[in-house]
């Protein structure tokens, strides 16, 4: 039988962040959006509350939970702000899973304690300034040179790299050249603060504006030869695993966003009158609520459905695509449409839709833009690719 | 350090709540039920106590049978076990039969060196059952409590009420009701919620008490309900111009409500 309910210890899960993110977010996130600052307090709380640990093993100081519950303590947070919801998501799944799934016994037991507490962060460099989508054509390069790894090249857009808690940067980077002639792509640990590493200060953003994210410089960065992740040549293979599984995370946290759209209009509505009669009187604020509430409805639906494939262990690329896809138009539909239910409070960022007004475009871009989205799911389709 | 804290499920304060028409006790079927969030505060209190001194912590609930909900939080955040005590003919007990109530349950309990408690509840406010259950059971009580520490076998607290702060100090065991400004509850992890499930909770009824049903209820309870009514809405404030003469208007205001 299908049952996309969530079972009890995740729907408890969902009521302890959802009164996190609605009594501790939601009242300061507006200043830090607007000062363009770090929530420091807030990231720790989500520490305390084990957050950075969802889907890791106890033994490795995680939660024990699984990504199931990262997805859905991610779209409680999405609900109200995508600043917090994206430092979570970048934190466990671009910065604690691939040392999770991909480092050996050692790597383990350094990294991941300090990474599932949420004491550090960790972020991951994939994207390059030349160019995102097409990340196996990384230009970065890393050369074993005796002991060490000699890093060069630079890293653009990545997630959580310079806050003060920053621990780590896994970066992808060319290794060597393999017998067919394309290049060998390996992930490397580079620890926060390792010379020859240059964090540039932080971008101005349209939205995420409460998240950390900078471009990195590599210029003979040197790290010991043990912070090769996993394999030697195995990064091309450990990228897309990585993306495909946070391709299911970001849409829950699209889908959150979508729900926040819900929720902020359904109050608006019944506050705000025109006419002599509440707005939510009218049939036309009423059918945009309700497909609204579709949207984030089926989106839930599509990412439960590839979460529980993955989990399940069977094939589940298709369905993490098409569920990023379905929630990023929703979280972009819904922003859009909250946004002129609330008329011109829509449009001042003191108001939560405008700030997911201004979130929702990156859900679109980031992780794998849309187009990357259809092209998975076309050639999941057994359409040829080019 | 063998510590009992006491826990109820309220409606949600952001939920509309109602008494019922028939005997003016609350309708709980009609708002969401949620731990009081004073109690969650005697929660962290007591796992802060037990984080530094060791020891067991036992939620204490009377409550329908939904109530278990407000268990589960309490055992999420960290409580070790608890006791719950549900039985029909304990709708619509007063504060003192709460109490006597909740101190023969205390009785079974072993070795019990402090209770901790909410100063009071959000729903019913009489604020006075720590205060009772202390006197029942013939234990020091500190109410208030805005800070506790323990040293040895003595509790001291700082007693916040509006006649100001007043440092009191007694020997174990004791009863201590604590106020919104003790702690910072933590929010429940997902081991801990997990941890929860496997948790022990003892269902009691009145008579594995040993609880005199006559002495609780609404036939035992000393105090009556006789009629309620729903507050007011508020009315519409009074707007006043200042015409130069606003200083006067408002003191006409003022002493027109006896208030200067
Ligand atoms: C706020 C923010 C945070 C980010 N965090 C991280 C991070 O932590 N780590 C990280 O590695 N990256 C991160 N990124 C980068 C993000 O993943 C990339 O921006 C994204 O993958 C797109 O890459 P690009 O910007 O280089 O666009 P490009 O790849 O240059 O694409 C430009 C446009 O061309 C389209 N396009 C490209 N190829 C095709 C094709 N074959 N067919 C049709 N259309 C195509 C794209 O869809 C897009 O519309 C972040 C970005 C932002 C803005």
């Amino acid at each position: 039988m299908v049952d996309y309910r969530l079972n009890d210890e995740h729907e408890q899960l969902r009521l302890s962040v959802r009164s996190f993110a609605t009594k501790e977010v939601a009242p300061v996130i507006g200043d830090y959006y607007e000062r363009e600052e770090f929530p420091y307090p807030l990231v720790s709380g989500m520490a305390r509350m084990g957050l950075f640990g969802l889907p890791v093993a106890e033994e490795y100081g995680g939660m024990g939970g699984d990504y199931l519950a990262l997805c859905v303590a991610l779209e409680e947070l999405a609900r109200v702000d995508s600043s917090v919801a994206v430092t979570l998501e970048a934190g466990v799944s671009l910065g604690v899973m691939p040392i999770y799934r991909f480092g050996d016994q050692r790597q383990r037991e350094r990294w991941l304690p300090g990474l599932a507490s949420g004491e550090m962060l960790g972020a991951f460099g994939l994207t390059e300034p030349g160019g995102g989508s097409d990340a196996g054509a990384t230009r970065t390069t890393a050369e074993l040179r005796g002991s060490e790894w000699v890093i060069n090249g630079s890293k653009a857009f990545i997630t959580n790299s310079g806050t003060d808690m920053t621990g780590l940067i896994t970066v992808t980077a060319v290794t060597g050249t393999k017998p067919d002639g394309g290049n060998e792509i390996s992930t490397i640990i580079v620890p926060a603060g390792t010379p020859g590493l240059t964090v540039a200060p932080k971008y101005s953003k349209v939205g995420w504006n409460a998240s950390d994210t900078h471009e990195l410089a590599f210029d003979d960065c040197r790290v010991p030869a043990e912070n090769l992740l996993g394999e030697r040549g195995r990064g091309y293979a450990q990228f897309l695993a990585t993306l495909t599984e946070g391709r299911v995370a970001i849409a829950a946290l699209g889908v959150g966003l979508a729900q926040g759209c819900v929720d902020e209009c359904l109050r608006y509505v019944d506050e705000r009158s025109a006419f002599g009669r509440k707005i939510g009187e009218n049939q036309a604020i009423q059918f945009k609520l309700a497909d609204m509430e579709l949207r984030a409805h089926t989106a839930r639906l599509a990412y439960y459905d590839a979460a529980d494939r993955m989990l399940r262990g069977e094939p589940y690329q298709k369905q993490a695509a098409i569920a990023k896809l379905a929630s990023s138009d929703a979280a972009m539909d819904n922003a859009r449409d909250a946004t002129q239910v609330f008329g011109g409070y829509g449009f001042m960022n003191e108001t939560p839709v405008g700030r997911f007004y201004r979130d929702a475009k990156i859900l679109e871009i980031g992780e794998g833009t849309s187009e990357v989205q259809r092209m998975l799911i076309a050639r999941e389709l057994g359409l040829p690719a080019r | 350090m063998n510590i009992v804290v006491l826990v109820k499920q309220v409606p949600d304060t952001w939920s509309e709540r109602k008494l019922s028409d028939s005997d003016h006790t609350l309708d709980r079927a009609s708002a969401d039920a949620v731990l009081d969030e004073i109690n969650e505060r005697a929660v962290e209190e007591a796992l802060l106590a037990k984080e530094a001194h060791g020891g067991e912590v036992t939620a204490l609930c009377m409550g329908p049978e939904r109530a278990t909900e407000a268990i589960r939080k309490a055992l999420s955040m960290g409580a070790d076990k608890a006791v719950h005590l549900s039985d029909e003919a304990l709708h619509g007990t007063d504060a003192v039969g709460t109490a006597k109530a909740l101190a023969k349950v205390v009785g079974t309990l072993e070795s019990v060196d402090m209770i901790i408690a909410g100063n009071e509840s959000t729903d019913g406010r009489s604020g006075a059952v720590p205060a009772m259950l202390a006197e029942l059971l013939g234990w020091p009580q500190l109410t208030y409590a805005r800070s506790l520490s323990l040293d040895g076998s003595t509790v001291t607290i700082e007693r916040e009420t509006d006649a100001g702060v007043t440092s009191v100090r007694a020997e174990l065991p004791a009863v201590v009701s604590v106020t919104e400004k003790i702690n910072e509850p933590r929010y429940p992890s997902f081991k801990g919620i997990m941890a929860a499930k496997k948790k022990p909770v003892s269902t009691l009824t009145l008579a594995d008490a040993g609880i005199d049903a006559g002495e609780v209820g609404l036939s035992g309870a000393l105090t009556q309900m006789v009629s309620s009514a729903p507050a007011p809405p508020k009315e519409a404030g009074q707007q006043v111009t200042d015409e130069g003469d606003g200083g006067t208007r408002i003191v006409e205001f003022l002493s027109g409500k006896n208030l200067v």
